[in-house]
């Protein structure tokens, strides 16, 4: 497990391998959110929790067809699947490795980029706090939907259209408690279920997952 | 005799080719009388006007939107374990018409959210949950065109519903927390003192009784398409094979 753990952030990290193009999208994205609405910094501070979930929900989202498509493509999902090691353990492995990729970098940009928005000073903690907690839940959840769609030829627009219902539960806590963050209210409580849905979700879904990639590789 | 002798697709086309003109006539008389009943002889409300029949079509399309998916979920869950084709294809056959039920709730909310809230929309957690049911039929439609292997096709959307189901049950409390709402509480339970006055109700009962059975006609009728579907093309692939 750790070997196929260390190989796929490898493989990420190299050339090619996509590592920082999330990073990438969630910078423009938050860079092009003053053009659409304009630059007064009351309504930026306001909108910036929400705007930075969305952001980090949407980078997570891009890099998911990438999740599974390489190694199906060159045949080594097969060979894992023949592994000894269970099909749900994979399925966790790549979530966990897309998080490693994908979801950290994007909690640690976000505080930096919350400058950007104006972000008032008492939103940071909640800020990262929600993302950290919530990212594994998008890794997760779309583990699930890339293996939904792996054997598609042209499955990215789907994996979008099946993923993103899926990940409105998390969005809502999530950009809850950075939003109650800024105000200086209580977060306590949508962090829970925040915590409640990545925990289960990471319990739960790599059964899904593995199911799925088995009626995949049939 | 048992249900899964319907699993049977010869039985279960020759049983509903014998119910569906009942469950047709059923619905029709079911949904004219409710309907002219709602719509020519009740009062109006003293505060909603004429306004408040909308509520014939609206909320009998909304009980039975959600119920379209509660059905597809178990017809999910028979075909993951028992492997019946009937059921993955009665899936299949519910879910647009689903579709069309959450369509029917979302309009007929607006027109009536229009005079009465003063908006067509409002971000209350019942109408946004709605919505959020509309994706994921949207997005369970979308796997089940996306994939040409009906089986491989059957298995992926029953998973995809299953999971389905607990996100968008889960979305409905998340967005109970998120906002407050405008639309009002349940106005029909069996198990209450009060519900909508006498007068409203009888005629919506038998709107709902009326959409249900449209609904099961529907389906039924649309599984048999599914089913001969399936056997034209076996036909086709079998005439292809043998010349």
């Amino acid at each position: 497990m750790i070997a196929l753990l260390i190989r796929d952030i490898q493989l990420a990290f190299r050339a090619g391998g996509g590592f920082g193009l999330g990073l990438a999208f969630f910078l423009i994205v938050t860079v092009l959110v003053p053009f659409s609405v304009g630059p007064q910094s009351a309504l930026l501070s306001t909108i910036a929790p929400g705007v930075l979930w969305l952001g980090a929900l949407l980078a997570c989202l891009l890099s998911l067809d990438r999740l599974l498509a390489l190694d199906w493509e060159d045949g080594t999902l097969d060979l894992l699947a023949t592994a000894p090691l269970p099909l749900e353990g994979v399925a966790t492995i790549k979530a966990l490795a897309h998080w490693i990729t994908t979801g950290l970098p994007l909690v640690l940009a976000a505080p930096v980029l919350g400058v950007l928005l104006n972000l008032p000073v008492q939103g940071y903690w909640p800020l990262v706090l929600s993302l950290l907690v919530g990212t594994p839940a998008l890794s997760i959840i779309g583990t699930f939907g890339a293996a939904l769609t792996v054997g598609l030829k042209r499955g990215g627009l789907l994996l979008s259209i099946l993923v993103l219902p899926l990940y409105v539960p998390t969005l809502i806590f999530g950009a809850e408690v950075a939003r109650r963050g800024a105000e200086g209210t209580d977060t306590s409580t949508a962090l829970l279920m925040l915590a409640g849905i990545s925990a289960g979700a990471a319990a739960l879904l790599p059964f899904a997952s593995a199911a799925v990639l088995r009626v995949n590789l049939r | 005799m048992s249900l899964w002798e319907y699993a049977n697709p010869r039985k279960f086309l020759a049983t509903s080719g014998r119910v569906l003109p009942l469950l047709w006539g059923l619905s029709a008389v079911f949904l004219v009388v409710g309907l002219t009943w709602g719509f020519f002889f009740t009062p109006d409300d003293y505060r909603q006007g004429a306004t408040v029949k909308i509520i014939y079509l609206h909320v009998p399309a909304a009980l039975m939107a959600i119920n379209a998916w509660f059905m597809m979920l178990v017809a999910s869950i028979i075909w993951l374990v028992r492997r019946h084709h009937v059921s993955a294809l009665a899936a299949k056959a519910a879910a647009p018409v689903g579709v069309v039920m959450t369509l029917i709730a979302l309009a007929t909310g607006a027109i009536w959210g229009q005079p009465m809230w003063g908006t067509w929309w409002a971000w209350d957690p019942r109408l946004t949950s709605f919505l959020i049911l509309f994706l994921f039929y949207l997005g369970y439609l979308a796997l089940w065109e996306a994939i040409d292997n009906p089986d491989t096709a059957a298995d992926l959307t029953s998973v995809l519903c299953v999971v389905g189901s607990v996100f968008a049950i889960m979305s409905r409390y998340a967005v109970n927390f998120w906002n407050q709402g405008l639309h009002q509480g349940a106005s029909l339970s069996l198990d209450k003192e009060k519900n909508v006055a006498d007068v409203f109700y009888q005629p919506l009962l038998i709107c709902i009784a009326g959409f249900v059975l449209l609904f099961l006609a529907l389906v039924l009728y649309r599984t048999g398409t599914e089913i001969r579907a399936r056997r034209i093309k076996a036909l086709i692939a079998r005439e292809r094979m043998a010349g």
